[in-house]
């Protein structure tokens, strides 16, 4: 079964006929040509699929085309801005935070989302106090460890991920 | 997958007009809240809906305090705001630390705490189709008692299933003890947590008391004042996003001599349902706030345990568990 709709990509409108069980994830893939966004397991287990959806991270494999087509969507080919990389693609090529490049795109909008829930003043599984009303979360390897544990690198560059998203951090 | 028509309904009473117009016509209508559940299991062939009534816009994602000091929590609140809520976090610090301890960072932010309570288990023949499973294809048998059972329940199951319930946020609910509140084809009603779950029998294909076209919209927190002193802990097999081997939610009440003047326990990833420890909770009720009196509860709490061949370290584990969180909680001022 098929639905008309307009998906917001990137702040561009793109018109579309989908088949209802198409994922976002094959929909920015295989319709829209944005292959940044990866299928690694599928089952959201590895987090390389991740976009962020109304600014939030979410995971495109589990997620129906259908059902976010009111809601504006950005994958990593949107996170560069007219002035250049975004700050954490920077710090990813400074802290060498990849080797194959695979779950890159994935971990990029994954911390893009992770900061902004951290500057809202989320907790994490690793925040001491959790009663506490500190504002903001210390963001140190901890913190950012069981942030970014949606995120698989099978090469194990995981050092280099957690010093980039550390120094942006700051 | 099967081919599905695709529904967003505007409020509840048409969502739950959708569902019932689903099922009536065959086509197996499932509600979709986050879909971190649903969408894998429709892709593994488990769940095969014929029409989903997308429910996230129409379920209330805002909580609200209610007069008795208690909270409102809708069903379309994401895991990652009902973690991190000021009222949550404060009053209720392990039903924070239950959802923080859950999945992941994306899959917070997409499920709901509705979907949360109705996620299906995780033992691994309910998820292959060319496995018999009693609870996926009611007859077929349950290769996982005799099976890979390291990681299933060690309470309540029965012969015909030995599932365990999969969720982190249920288990402090039913420590907590809260209401359902539910929209159904019949109108609206509430059930209480525990109680919402069902133990497996013969019959081991519902999960909870609920029936087709029941769509759960919010879930009502007491006041609880012993819950600011609450604590949620979770033994898993890697450090972060993983499923329970065995966890605890507890909160505790002590008066001014030491002793526990009241108490909630429940136990997750041991049994068809989260599971309230009473015999703990009343072996507690009364008694000194000493490791030896925590260990005496446990092995109350234990005593009903019929482990199986591969899962009777959770045996110990949960009963040691049990003992650490409570001595952890009596030392905190």
């Amino acid at each position: 079964m098929t639905v008309d709709l307009q998906l917001s990509v990137n702040d561009q409108l793109y018109p579309l006929t989908v088949d209802t069980r198409e994922t976002l994830l094959d929909t920015l893939r295989e319709r829209l040509d944005l292959a940044g966004c990866k299928k690694g397991c599928d089952h959201g287990q590895c987090g390389s699929c991740t976009v962020l959806v109304d600014g939030r991270r979410v995971k495109a494999c589990l997620t129906f085309t259908v059902t976010v087509d009111d809601k504006p969507i950005t994958t990593v080919e949107g996170l560069a801005g007219e002035r250049g990389l975004h700050p954490l693609q920077n710090a990813f090529i400074e802290h060498d935070a990849f080797q194959c490049g695979y779950c890159t795109p994935g971990q990029l909008c994954s911390a893009v989302g992770m900061l902004a829930e951290a500057a809202l003043g989320w907790p994490s599984a690793a925040t001491p106090d959790i009663a506490g009303t500190a504002a903001e979360p210390v963001l140190g390897e901890e913190e950012i460890r069981e942030r970014m544990s949606g995120n698989l690198c099978r090469c194990g560059a995981y050092p280099g991920i957690v010093a980039a998203i550390g120094e942006v951090a700051r | 997958m099967r081919p599905f028509a695709y529904e967003r309904p505007a409020d509840v009473r048409s969502a739950v007009a959708t569902l019932e117009a689903g099922l009536e016509t065959g086509a197996d209508a499932m509600y979709l809240g986050g879909g971190t559940n649903l969408v894998d299991l429709m892709r593994l062939g488990v769940a095969r809906p014929g029409t989903l009534v997308d429910v996230t816009r129409v379920a209330s994602a805002t909580i609200e305090e209610t007069p008795d000091g208690g909270l409102l929590i809708g069903a379309g609140v994401r895991n990652g705001d009902l973690a991190a809520h000021p009222l949550v976090r404060r009053r209720y610090p392990m039903l924070a630390q239950a959802v923080l301890s859950g999945a992941s960072g994306q899959i917070r932010n997409m499920a709901t705490v509705g979907g949360n309570l109705l996620q299906r288990t995780r033992c691994s023949y309910f998820q292959d189709v060319t496995k018999p499973c009693n609870k996926r294809a009611p007859g077929s048998g349950c290769p996982a008692r005799t099976g890979d059972h390291r990681n299933l329940a060690i309470l309540g199951h029965s012969e015909s299933c030995v599932a365990t319930h999969p969720s982190d946020m249920a288990v402090a609910l039913a420590a907590i003890g809260v209401t359902v509140h539910v929209e159904g084809p019949g109108g609206a009603r509430t059930v209480p947590m525990p109680g919402l779950h069902r133990l497996p029998g013969e019959d081991p294909s519902r999960d909870t008391v609920l029936s087709p076209g029941d769509l759960i919209t919010a879930v009502e927190l007491p006041a609880l004042p012993m819950a600011a002193r609450s604590r949620y802990r979770k033994v898993r097999d890697r450090a972060s996003f993983s499923f329970a081997v065995v966890s605890v939610a507890a909160a505790l009440d002590l008066d001014g001599e030491g002793r526990v003047r009241d108490c909630r326990i429940a136990l997750g990833a041991v049994a068809h349902v989260p599971w309230r420890a009473e015999s703990a909770e009343a072996a507690l009720r009364g008694a000194p706030a000493t490791e030896e009196e925590f260990a005496r509860a446990a092995d109350a709490e234990m005593r009903g345990a019929r482990p199986l061949r591969l899962n009777a370290f959770k045996v110990p584990l949960a009963r040691n568990l049990l003992v650490r969180v409570l001595a952890d909680l009596a030392e905190t001022p």
